[in-house]
């Protein structure tokens, strides 16, 4: 189908935005080599619909296949590529160039207070430690019924926004607290834990409360929305965790 | 290197993956190998629904639901397996539902279902709710899900390695075993990205859950991830590849970039235009119109642009018209893909109809396997131990043709045996040796790629590649536009011998990996051409122009594609070909 080829070159006519030259400002580190961390500069041709990811892919493919980074889905669905970019944590698949002001350097890091594994990669396990220890997952007592269990569409969108999140790390990475204190579940594991405590079904809230509680848990939390601002699901990640305060001290849920 | 051993390995953490480790991980010792972190998998992208007959809004019945994917895959689908299929998919959705699956609800707290392409009541009388779903995100609900069971049930991972080889007993690749012998698995070599060892997997069983190879064309709803790899590993070992030539174009990818935009906006009452603001589905399918099955929508949509009633300045797309339906209603049900319009082409779908053309999205093909997952080394012998189970596997419930709803829940049906099933073999099965060069091949491979000094890039090669399976083998195909493929695929592989990576490091070398991945990219395509070519009829989501007709004298069987050892060393695709199995549907003409 000659019509589909053409149709990718041609179909940022659409938005009517040209092509541009964009400079990609990355922070680079491999530890393998024993050079310090730097700063690189890239400048490569994009068009009008190009996100971060294609401006990205566009080094490693054509300039340096070394440039190392995550990604998969590349429409902000499975949380690879999340990056401080511009310095704001964002997902390089879902930032357009066109909304960056590419007339400057596009400055990009990795997200902080993550090992630098190398270049944007980062070791992910202590995020992940952390949204495992909110226990993660419907906890029911005794008989299931044989169909399914009733939810009334109310009790279904009492946790709905909280189901959204795909586990990127953009909002733990953007926390103050989370950057000085390691040890800080963060707004991603609240976020989870909130998504079963205010579930109708489960009956685990009590004890997730009880790990919440702790000294590295919510009341950790300074309020200060960066988390719902770099959210790239549009999560209100700082309400989630007023909830859970809330339900901390009411019991209520 | 390093060694390990298991009862049962996983490759791959999508859905199927997941839910066969939920099961086999209760059973018997289990490791999942994934080259993502579960939660990247392109499982989670999956948005529409997966369908049951729960009757939960109408009526409706597992029968039902087994003639339409029958008559979805064009006949080629094997009875049986559509009919396990459709029974075990009402437990299948009430298993996630227990596991805490938010799906929407109705007003008296059930599941709630809507319509989706195919599904009908009663044989083809309208279209019927059967599609469970979590708004637009039920494939991130399930993938999420399923990971929450496992952290629940400690299942043990290994995270960002790739398996790059599968040990047998017997070499296939002769394609002779003498008279008697069983063929088994041993196990599987696999490279961890953070360091660039190679880790060697001794297993009693072996699942496959690798997923779908969409990246072998330009234009795909599929992941960049998303190669191939379980089924072009099977490949050089000697395993068959069943229907490979069957590839499915989704109609409602976003025009030019290939994101999708589900089927469940059709089914929540969007339309299709042509430039003359037709709604020209009424033409091709009178009956269910906007949701007739994929294959003849996304014909419909090319044929509409060839005949030049396309939108946009090149007249290359049609239109998606959302704007009929109440905003609330699309947020309420629709909100993610709305969000994409507006991300990525700056549309407004509340006002303004979407620009969408046909987007490869799904391979009916891969390995065969009974329906019990074992994979198959022949029509008849299955390799014990072996076993495979979503996307990557074909049953075959899909046929020519999958139906919208139908992968989510094959992957949770047949992921499901697969787990029962692999902890159940190695209950009682023997080890087998693993050679002491088992990693052998792996690690040549990989340093001949990653040591060449100079050489082409990885990503030039991939996307000629790319852009050739477009051009030949898409939508519409022609003996010239598949010989020219084929011609084409034959010269990328030479290049790709010489081809050369930039990163040298051990490090995350994700230049490496992406190279290795173009190796199975450029295997699969050739099976796909290799396939499509000798199949001259037109059949499900494979149709050739200079054959337009269903041929069931000749065609209406499997295509087994065999990789042999050719002349310098490339291997050449033998195809053979398998009965389908036939219980109650005989094959009929396909309208709607
Ligand atoms: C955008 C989109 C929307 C869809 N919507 C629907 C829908 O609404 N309903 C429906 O029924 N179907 C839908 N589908 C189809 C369905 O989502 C997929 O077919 C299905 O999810 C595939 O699941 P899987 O478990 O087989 O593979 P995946 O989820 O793709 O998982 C593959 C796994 O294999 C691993 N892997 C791959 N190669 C290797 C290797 N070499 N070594 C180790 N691990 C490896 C990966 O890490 C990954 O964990 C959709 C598909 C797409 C692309
Ligand atoms: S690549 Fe998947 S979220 Fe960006």
């Amino acid at each position: 189908m000659t019509a589909l080829a053409e149709t990718t070159e041609t179909s940022t006519e659409a938005g009517a935005v040209p092509s541009f030259d964009v400079t990609l400002r990355i922070r680079r580190f491999d530890p393998d080599t024993g050079a310090e961390p730097r700063w690189e500069e890239f400048t490569v041709t994009a068009h009008g619909t190009d996100r971060v990811l294609d401006a990205m892919h566009k080094v490693k493919w054509e300039v340096d296949g070394s440039l190392t980074f995550r990604r998969s889905c590349a429409h902000g669905i499975c949380g690879s590529d999340a990056m401080r970019i511009n310095g704001r944590n964002r997902l390089a698949c879902k930032t357009l160039l066109k909304d960056l002001d590419p007339s400057k350097p596009i400055v990009i890091e990795p997200i902080k207070g993550l090992p630098v594994i190398k270049d944007l990669v980062v070791d992910m396990e202590p995020f992940f430690a952390s949204y495992r220890e909110v226990m993660p997952f419907l906890i029911t007592n005794g008989n299931a019924p044989t169909k399914e269990r009733l939810q009334s569409p109310e009790d279904r969108a009492r946790y709905d926004d909280t189901t959204k999140c795909i586990l990127c790390a953009a909002c733990t990475s953007s926390c103050p607290v989370f950057w000085t204190d390691g040890q800080y579940f963060g707004p991603a594991a609240i976020v989870n834990a909130h998504r079963f405590i205010f579930d109708s079904r489960d009956e685990g809230a009590a004890q997730r409360l009880e790990v919440l509680n702790d000294k590295e848990g919510v009341w950790r939390c300074r309020t200060t929305f960066n988390c719902s601002e770099a959210c790239p699901r549009g999560i209100e990640v700082t309400k989630a965790i007023q909830e859970v305060k809330r339900a901390m001290i009411t019991r209520a849920f | 290197m390093q060694t390990h051993q298991y009862d049962v390995v996983i490759v791959g953490a999508g859905g199927a993956g997941m839910r066969a480790a939920l099961e086999s991980s209760t059973r018997a010792r289990t490791a999942v190998i994934s080259k993502l972190y579960p939660t990247r998998s392109h499982t989670g992208a999956a948005q529409g629904g997966m369908c049951a007959a729960l009757a939960n809004v109408e009526e409706d019945n597992w029968e039902w639901h087994t003639f339409d994917t029958v008559k979805g895959g064009d006949y080629l689908v094997d009875q049986d397996a559509a009919e396990v299929m459709a029974k075990e998919a009402i437990d299948a959705v009430l298993d996630l539902e227990k596991m805490g699956l938010p799906f929407n609800r109705t007003p008296e707290g059930r599941i709630d279902q809507r319509r989706f392409g195919g599904h009908t009541r009663n044989h083809g009388e309208a279209a019927v709710r059967r599609s469970c779903y979590a708004a637009d995100r039920t494939g991130h609900m399930i993938l999420q899900t399923l990971y929450q069971q496992c952290v629940k049930q400690d299942v043990e991972f290994y995270n960002e390695f790739y398996v790059l080889d599968v040990i047998l007993t017997h070499d296939l690749t002769a394609g002779e075993v003498p008279a008697g012998e069983e063929v088994a698995v041993a196990g599987v070599v696999a490279y961890d990205l953070a360091t660039g060892e190679i880790h060697v997997f001794r297993a009693k069983s072996v699942v496959f859950a690798t997923g779908g190879a969409g990246k072998i064309y330009k234009t795909t709803s599929n992941a960049h991830t998303l190669t191939g790899d379980g089924m072009a590993l099977a490949l050089r070992r000697g395993i068959p590849l069943e229907d490979m030539e069957f590839f499915q174009f989704h109609p409602t990818g976003l025009a030019g970039l290939g994101i999708l935009l589900s089927e469940a906006a059709r089914g929540e009452g969007a339309i299709l235009r042509n430039s003359e603001g037709e709604r020209f589905m009424e033409r091709y399918a009178p009956t269910i119109k906007d949701l007739a099955p994929r294959d003849m929508v996304a014909r419909a949509m090319a044929n509409e642009v060839r005949e030049g009633r396309g939108c946009g300045p090149n007249k290359d797309y049609v239109l998606l018209d959302l704007t009929h339906l109440e905003p609330a209603h699309i947020d309420a049900k629709l909100p993610d893909i709305t969000e994409f319009a507006r991300t990525y082409l700056g549309v407004e779908p509340y006002t303004e109809p979407v620009p969408v053309y046909p987007t490869a999205h799904y391979a009916m093909g891969g390995i065969p396997t009974t329906i019990d997952a074992e994979v198959l080394r022949s029509n008849t012998d299955v390799v014990r131990g072996l076993f495979a189970a979503g996307e990557v596997a074909c049953v075959s419930v899909h046929g020519s043709n999958r139906l919208g709803t139908n992968s989510l829940l094959d992957i949770n049906v047949f992921g499901k045996r697969a787990g029962i099933a692999a902890a159940r073999y190695a209950e009682t099965a023997p080890w087998h040796e693993m050679p002491d060069d088992a990693a052998t091949p792996t690690v040549e491979y990989i340093e001949r790629l990653r040591d060449h000094a100079t050489g082409e890039r990885i990503a030039d090669i991939r996307r000629d590649l790319q852009e050739t399976m477009d051009r030949n083998a898409q939508v519409f195909r022609t003996a010239d536009s598949l010989t020219e493929a084929l011609a084409d695929i034959a010269a990328l592989k030479k290049r790709y011998r010489d081809a050369s990576v930039q990163d040298k490091g051990r490090r995350f070398n994700t230049d490496l990996m992406e190279g290795v991945e173009l190796g199975f990219l450029l295997d699969l395509a050739e099976v796909v051409v290799v396939g499509a070519l000798a199949r001259e009829e037109s059949r499900g989501g494979h149709f050739r122009e200079d054959f337009p007709s269903r041929d069931d004298e000749k065609f209406m069987q499997h295509t087994m594609a065999y990789l042999r050892p050719g002349a310098g060393g490339e291997g050449t695709v033998e195809l053979d070909y398998k009965p389908v199995i036939v219980t109650r549907y005989q094959p009929m003409e396909r309208k709607y």
